[in-house]
């Protein structure tokens, strides 16, 4: 009775928030609704025992990748609403319509046809993988991720620091014939390669370099 | 006097897929980058979900191991992608899917 209330709320609070995306005039909110499916399947993930999953879930899509959306939205300016009465392309809302329920229908009618088994797999008793009763998930998970998957874990760093490269190559805002225009940038070449030539000066006539001469001579 | 039906993991299949469908017609649909991007957002926690269903139906831990990594690349997508809708807006603030042009060396 509990999981089926549970179910039913957040599952409303899931849909709910998913037509808000799209249905939103206004970015800001469409982002707001997101917040609320993530939430949402954060809920289903605790009904399913996945405890860590839903804090992850939490914490990384509500707490971070939202934030980041918002961010970009507020810092940019471009909040405004948008206006959808019109249709870009003919037909699109159309072919649009047509193919998510061709999707739709046919995950359904995959999960009807296996009579609620949906893949045919059964639990198998006794796997090194199973879910053991009485643990925590965490530990299952951490212990999943760092014997079987250890390899493909050490790959997501590797993605990470990629991600993390591109977005600054991405958005960084300083061009170089910018850099050439501004005064402030061409003073300080200039008294750069000033330093810079006084610096060869004194080098030239240091004791170190008479010294060369001398022993040369 | 309501029946109480049980909740099977069927029923968490349905919402999933119902999930994922509205992020594909959304993606279709709109053409502001920042939304089309939230509606992929849905799309993988719709597939998160249904992994999660699968792990605890079968009673295999592996497919809680692939949310996470799930996550991982969601995180990742998000930033590369954030980094191109912001270099595009910065050059023109109108623009839509269809300006992606402007972006061009």
């Amino acid at each position: 009775m509990v999981e089926l209330i549970v179910f039913l709320v957040a599952g409303a609070i899931c849909l709910g928030g998913a037509v808000g995306v799209i249905v939103n005039r206004n970015p800001v909110h469409a982002a707001l609704s997101l917040v609320a499916t993530l939430f949402g399947i954060a809920v289903l993930f605790i009904a399913q025992e996945a405890h860590f999953l839903a804090a992850v879930q939490v914490i990384v899509y509500a707490g971070a990748i939202v934030i980041l959306f918002l961010f970009v939205l507020m810092l940019l300016g471009v909040d405004r609403a948008e206006d959808l009465t019109v249709e870009p392309i003919r037909g699109q809302r159309l072919g649009a319509a047509i193919v998510g329920i061709a999707a739709l229908a046919l995950t359904l009618i995959a999960f009807a046809s296996t009579s609620g088994e949906a893949t045919g797999a059964r639990p198998q008793a006794g796997a090194p993988n199973e879910i053991a009763e009485g643990v925590a998930d965490i530990e299952q998970i951490g212990e999943s991720l760092f014997t079987d998957h250890l390899f493909a874990f050490e790959i997501t760093s590797v993605l990470l620091v990629i991600a993390i490269v591109g977005a600054v190559m991405l958005s960084r805002r300083v061009r170089r014939d910018e850099l050439v225009e501004d005064p402030l940038v061409e003073a300080h070449r200039a008294e750069l390669e000033a330093r810079a030539a006084r610096a060869a000066e004194g080098a030239e006539d240091s004791p170190a370099a008479a010294h060369d001469e001398e022993v040369q001579a | 006097m309501l029946a109480v039906a049980e909740v099977t993991p069927a029923w968490y299949l349905v919402l999933g897929s119902l999930i994922f469908t509205i992020g594909a017609v959304g993606l279709l649909v709109r053409r502001n980058p920042l939304v089309m991007f939230m509606c992929v957002e849905l799309m993988l926690n719709a597939v998160t979900l249904t992994f999660v269903t699968f792990s605890r139906m079968l009673r295999d831990v592996h497919g809680m191991t692939t949310v996470v990594f799930v996550l991982v690349v969601a995180a990742a997508e998000v930033v590369v992608g954030l980094g191109i809708i912001v270099a595009l807006l910065r050059k023109q603030p109108t623009a839509t899917a269809d300006d992606l042009t402007v972006l061009k060396g």
